[in-house]
């Protein structure tokens, strides 16, 4: 984040989710790069931000099933206790 | 147009009170609903008072369901308004929509720039970088951690994630990415100490 490119650093904080989500148009995005490559501190963020968000997603998949012990507890408080031992239909 | 097959189940047939149809709901989204609340609220017992109900709540009201979102949109509302209302019982001082403070840019400025983008995954996520990932996330404001579970986490677009949670598309950006800079600020820091370790050992 040096002073000389400080308006651009703020600008590409507000497009940086639409970046990493690959929603920004393609003009935009060059603008971007351009920026990073000159901006060390900047890819750093967008690196990390993007490694972040991709963390996340990597750490909550597989998206495991409910415990077991949870699904009965829950079946019988919704009065379905009939459909308990039916095999999950994920 | 309206949802009415998603994981192949029947609006009709759960608006005529099916109950298999019902359980095949349940299963369907009872997993996510479950994590929701868990990640929410960070203790078991609170993240299943939030998922029971959530159910019963769909279960009352599914008639009324008029399909204007989805259907997994509508489980999703009615799961973070569950959340949202067990931990203002819990801390009254929590609110959702405390939408003043979207305007302004405090807390957007990077402070760490620690390149840790390029380590490998194993070591991002072993068991000790995983529980600082969950820590991360449990340390968001309640506003923030909301928008970035649904969106991050369930993988919500922006618009259901807006329409679960009753604020404007551009509340949602303006939230998430707060958080997901807030995160990275956490991560930059925690890897940071780790990256510095490593070095010392060397």
């Amino acid at each position: 984040m040096t002073e000389s490119t400080h308006t651009t650093c703020e600008s590409l904080l507000g497009s940086l989710s639409d970046y990493i989500d690959g929603e920004l148009g393609e003009e935009l995005c060059r603008e971007i790069e351009k920026h990073i490559s000159e901006c060390e501190n900047c890819r750093i963020v967008v690196d990390t931000t993007r490694r972040t968000v991709d963390l996340v997603r990597a750490s909550n998949r597989p998206d495991s099933g409910l415990p077991d012990d949870v699904r009965d507890r829950l079946f019988k408080r919704l009065n379905l206790d009939d459909y308990l031992k039916l095999p999950s239909t994920k | 147009m309206i949802d009415t097959t998603i994981h192949d189940i029947s609006v009709d047939a759960l608006k005529a009170g099916d109950r298999a149809e019902f359980a095949r709901l349940v299963d369907a989204y009872s997993g996510p609903i479950y994590r929701l609340g868990l990640r929410m609220l960070g203790r078991e017992q609170d993240a299943e008072d939030v998922l029971q109900n959530t159910f019963l709540q769909a279960l009352t009201h599914i008639e009324n369901f008029e399909g204007r979102s989805s259907l997994s949109t509508w489980l999703y509302r009615i799961a973070a308004n569950e959340a949202l209302m067990l931990l203002r019982r819990k801390r009254p001082e929590v609110s959702i929509d405390d939408s003043d403070s979207d305007d302004d840019r405090d807390g957007l400025s990077p402070a760490e720039f620690v390149d840790w983008g390029a380590l490998p995954e194993e070591e991002l996520l072993s068991s000790e970088g995983k529980k600082a990932l969950d820590q991360a996330v449990q340390n968001l404001p309640e506003t923030l951690r909301m928008v970035f579970i649904l969106r991050d986490i369930q993988e919500l677009s922006i618009r259901d994630t807006a329409d679960a949670l009753g604020l404007s598309e551009t509340n949602v950006k303006t939230r998430l990415l707060r958080a997901r800079l807030n995160l990275r600020e956490q991560l930059s820091a925690y890897y940071g100490e780790r990256m510095n370790q490593e070095k010392k050992n060397d």
